[in-house]
């Protein structure tokens, strides 16, 4: 009877539609159950493999929660100080014009330290991919405020919410470079359901095969969860995010030129 | 009517039971164990293994890529029966 197939008949090597890719590391991620930093890396590599570029892409790792990255991404990387990444990546672009260049970054990098390093690069329009993780809180070191916290927002440095009047207001750094003319494609995307991943892993695509063809910066955030720093588990910081990120930082293409 | 068969393997030493695999099956394959790992987590398993279709959804949003999906590929007498 063809009803009774049994899980062994379908599990062989001929029959896997979906495996882990070889651009990742065997090593466990060090990220927090449901973190949204897995499934970035994997999307990234994914288009690594996808396009053949593994020996070719070189990649920056920032410093925050993802500063293992070359722990985890199994092409060439390179440590940057707190923030410019985007500088190192400058530098290794016009070193080598014909290897893919990308960063790796978190708000706390990108927004808050390496504010002047990201616009600078952005609008010389150097040849480079930033992905641009979004978690509205400074993960790593005990989940602080951050520039991209919202208002209102609880944070270990803003029990009673972030206050505006006060601590400002938070930056949309991804609207700020779409002004650049260097930039050639800016997107906001997510990655907490299975239709957004598929997007995001799109958009990384269009960001790389830009960098191929000569275009220009190519800026890709990413708003992600931070399930411990938000005090949430991980289902239910991805419906606070969709809840209250996405009104603020909302979701689609930018700028695509 | 020809139904895709599915079956997802679970890594589960690397499993961090985070839950969203269970959230993201739309025919509840999944669910997590009673039991814990070496790092003291709930990994997820094949609860109801029948309803699998091998839609990929849980891999997409499997922060730790911990899951491998087998979809048996239509097959004419399948079809049939």
């Amino acid at each position: 009877m063809e009803d009774t197939i049994k899980i062994e008949d379908i599990i062989k090597p001929e029959n896997i539609v979906f495996e882990k890719t070889s651009c990742l590391t065997d090593n466990v991620l060090s990220y927090c159950p449901g973190c949204g930093h897995g499934v970035a890396h994997r999307i990234t590599m994914e288009v690594v493999e996808e396009m053949g570029i593994q020996d070719q892409t070189i990649g920056i790792a920032p410093v925050g929660c993802s500063v293992l990255a070359y722990d985890f991404m199994n092409i060439d990387m390179q440590q940057a100080a707190h923030g410019r990444a985007p500088a190192v990546a400058t530098g290794l672009k016009r070193v080598y014009p014909n290897k893919f260049v990308f960063t790796y970054q978190g708000d706390g990098d990108l927004a808050a330290i390496g504010t002047a390093e990201t616009i600078h690069a952005c609008n010389r329009g150097e040849n480079i991919v930033i992905i641009f993780i979004n978690n509205g809180i400074y993960g790593m070191t005990g989940g602080q405020m951050a520039p991209t916290t919202l208002p209102g927002m609880k944070s270990s440095t803003t029990p009673y919410g972030r206050n505006a009047a006060m601590m400002g207001h938070p930056i949309k750094i991804t609207e700020l470079v779409a002004h650049l003319p260097g930039t050639c494609y800016v997107t906001r995307q997510a990655v907490h359901t299975p239709g957004a991943v598929r997007k995001a892993k799109k958009a990384i695509r269009k960001a790389f095969e830009n960098q191929k063809l000569n275009k220009g910066l190519s800026f890709v955030e990413i708003v992600s969860n931070c399930n411990s720093g938000w005090k949430m588990t991980p289902v239910d910081s991805n419906n606070w995010m969709v809840e209250n990120m996405f009104p603020y930082y909302p979701m689609g293409d930018i700028k695509d030129e | 009517m020809a139904k895709v068969r599915g079956a997802v393997v679970i890594d589960t030493e690397k499993c961090k039971g985070c839950d969203l695999c269970v959230v993201a099956c739309p025919t509840s394959v999944l669910l997590l164990a009673k039991e814990v790992n070496g790092k003291g987590y709930n990994y997820s398993y094949m609860e109801n293994p029948d309803s699998c279709t091998g839609c990929m959804n849980c891999a997409m949003v499997c922060p730790d890529s911990v899951i491998t999906v087998y979809r048996l590929k239509p097959q004419k007498s399948a079809v049939e029966a």
